[in-house]
């Protein structure tokens, strides 16, 4: 093989490792979800946050996954423009969080049945009502201090912070309902649970997760999206003023 | 001249051996008060129980004796260097000393009084204090003294550490709270993979393995906090897995514990608990009466988890526990 041969082949070689290199940067190292900003959206003390959890989600690499989807401020939860698929976003320090989820996924029990409880809302409750359908409730609104995934097929996640010590289970729907199929959901059976806590004085990244393994056809159910931004696990910025 | 004699007094007729010895013992003499009343007092993990004191005590003796050693390698080669140094027209070899008795001696009875010394020391502090903080298994050989053990059920899942305490009806908390001057009985598990508790400064470190029950002892002997770590690569939310814990007057923990166990007693959380055991299977959920249904052998999401018949019945009242 002659010299010029030879030192096209090394640059051509080099030059791809570089590409690839870069290519994994981008893609997994510094490639970030959007986050949604709720810090203008407060108002006299308060903001209002809105989640929402899907069996599925509309990712083109992982449609299988659970996941949850953050709503913009101030929209309209049954427009699918309002979703944004991401597990990200950030609130004001010192303020009550006024977060509201929309649970379109079925009942799994959590392996431990203590997050069944709630803990560090203000006043260590969650209301939450089912609706077979967007307007159309099934039984009442129950204000409550638990929600027991084992008795009853009630809990399809939870939401945890837990440095702050913010642990909520997430009603599921009717379980004899057919679930929503098209993420995000805007039509289907779902639960509504509301409850509040406050964010801290100070800044800072606060991790939030879900304690039901729910990443199925991974081992326990704690990989996949358990594991993933985006999905089911996430981070909540909490910006000083 | 004798090999022996060159190797501690060369032709200039100095005694090298003895003028390191000289410059070598005060300054072993100083580093070693130094570790002892200055540096031992501050060493980790600190004396917040009586593990973590005999780790420190270990600690501070090791430091003890490895100064020493360093110190004599250290003056021996700023000798070497300054007073060996190659000096302009030297073009001779060093005096060989291969075949020296003395020196073989001294260095192997030395070394083998180190070693020996060390493992009895190691042995013993290991033995002594009921496991020195480390996980035993399932059945410790090294226990305490005393039969009043406070309980303590540490469960690891991915990613935080709950507590169970048997003797106030099996109450969990997400902190840890210990009563002052009272002999403990860690219980560590797991729920899903392979955790660590590592509570730094109680000196406790033990893996959380699911299926199996490692025991841990440590009598906390200061107040004040501690901090909760997992020590085991666990997934992506590891190095965030850990909690802050507090050693409180016996009092103060009864209150606490008191507190917690009526608290779960009203509103039903200890009902919904599983009965108290040393090891979980979190595949089989006691108020549905039979096994999860396991997905191609894995426990998944999306309702797998329960059984058809029980995910197409009656949802019931989803509050009541």
């Amino acid at each position: 093989m002659s010299v010029p041969v030879r030192v096209v082949t090394l640059l051509v070689a080099f030059a791809a490792v570089v590409v690839v290199a870069v290519y994994v940067v981008v893609h997994y190292m510094v490639g970030t979800l959007p986050t949604v900003d709720y810090t203008h959206a407060a108002s006299g003390g308060q903001v209002n946050v809105v989640l929402q959890e899907d069996p599925q989600n509309n990712s083109s690499s992982r449609p299988d996954w659970v996941s949850y989807y953050t709503m913009k401020p101030g929209a309209n939860p049954m427009s699918q423009a309002s979703w944004v698929h991401t597990t990200l976003f950030s609130v004001p320090a010192n303020t009550r969080v006024n977060l509201t989820i929309l649970g379109y996924d079925g009942c799994t029990p959590p392996r431990n049945n203590y997050w069944s409880q709630v803990q560090g809302t203000i006043g260590n409750v969650i209301a939450f009502q089912q609706f077979k359908d967007p307007g159309k409730p099934q039984g009442a609104v129950h204000v409550t201090p638990t929600l027991n995934g084992w008795s009853h097929c009630a809990v399809g996640h939870t939401f945890a912070i837990p440095s702050l010590h913010l642990f909520v289970p997430v009603g599921s729907p009717d379980a004899s309902a057919s679930l929503c199929s098209s993420s995000p959901c805007v039509s289907g059976p779902y639960t509504l649970e509301k409850f509040s806590f406050r964010t801290p004085s100070h800044g800072g990244e606060f991790r939030w997760q879900c304690f039901v393994p729910c990443g199925g056809g991974f081992i326990d159910g704690n990989g996949g999206p358990m594991q993933t931004f985006g999905y089911m696990a996430g981070q909540m910025t909490v910006v000083a003023s | 001249m004798s090999h022996a004699d060159a190797a501690v007094r060369t032709s200039d007729g100095a005694r090298h051996g003895l003028r390191m010895f000289l410059i070598w013992l005060p300054l072993a003499i100083v580093a070693d008060l130094l570790i002892w009343f200055a540096w031992y007092p501050h060493m980790p993990p600190g004396r917040m129980t009586d593990q973590a004191q005999g780790q420190q005590f270990d600690i501070a003796v090791m430091a003890v004796l490895a100064a020493p050693v360093l110190l004599f390698v250290w003056v021996y080669f700023a000798y070497a260097l300054i007073v060996w140094r190659h000096r302009p027209g030297d073009e001779g070899d060093g005096p060989p000393i291969h075949g020296n008795t003395k020196v073989q001696a001294t260095w192997i009875t030395a070394t083998a009084v180190i070693v020996l010394g060390l493992f009895v020391f190691g042995t013993v502090q290991l033995i002594v204090p009921a496991g020195a903080g480390a996980g035993e298994g399932p059945s410790p050989i090294w226990k305490p003294n005393t039969s009043n053990l406070l309980q303590v059920q540490v469960i690891g899942q991915e990613w935080a550490f709950t507590y169970r305490f048997p003797q106030f009806g099996g109450m969990e908390s997400t902190t840890l709270m210990l009563p002052l001057g009272q002999q403990v009985e860690f219980h560590v598990t797991s729920l899903d993979v392979i955790h660590s508790f590592w509570p730094y400064q109680l000196g406790v470190k033990a893996d959380a393995n699911p299926g199996v029950d490692n025991v841990a002892y440590a009598k906390p002997q200061e107040l004040g906090s501690f901090t909760v770590r997992c020590s085991e690569l666990c997934g992506i939310w590891h190095g965030a897995m850990f909690n802050y814990g507090h050693v409180v007057t016996p009092a103060a923990f009864q209150a606490w514990a008191r507190g917690i166990q009526a608290r779960e007693a009203r509103l039903g959380v200890l009902a919904a608990l599983p009965r108290y055991a040393l090891t979980y299977d979190p595949t089989v959920i006691p108020q549905l009466g039979k096994d999860l249904v396991k997905v191609a052998g894995i426990t998944g999401a999306n309702g797998y988890y329960y059984p058809s018949l029980f995910q197409s019945g009656d949802p019931g009242d989803p509050v009541s526990p």
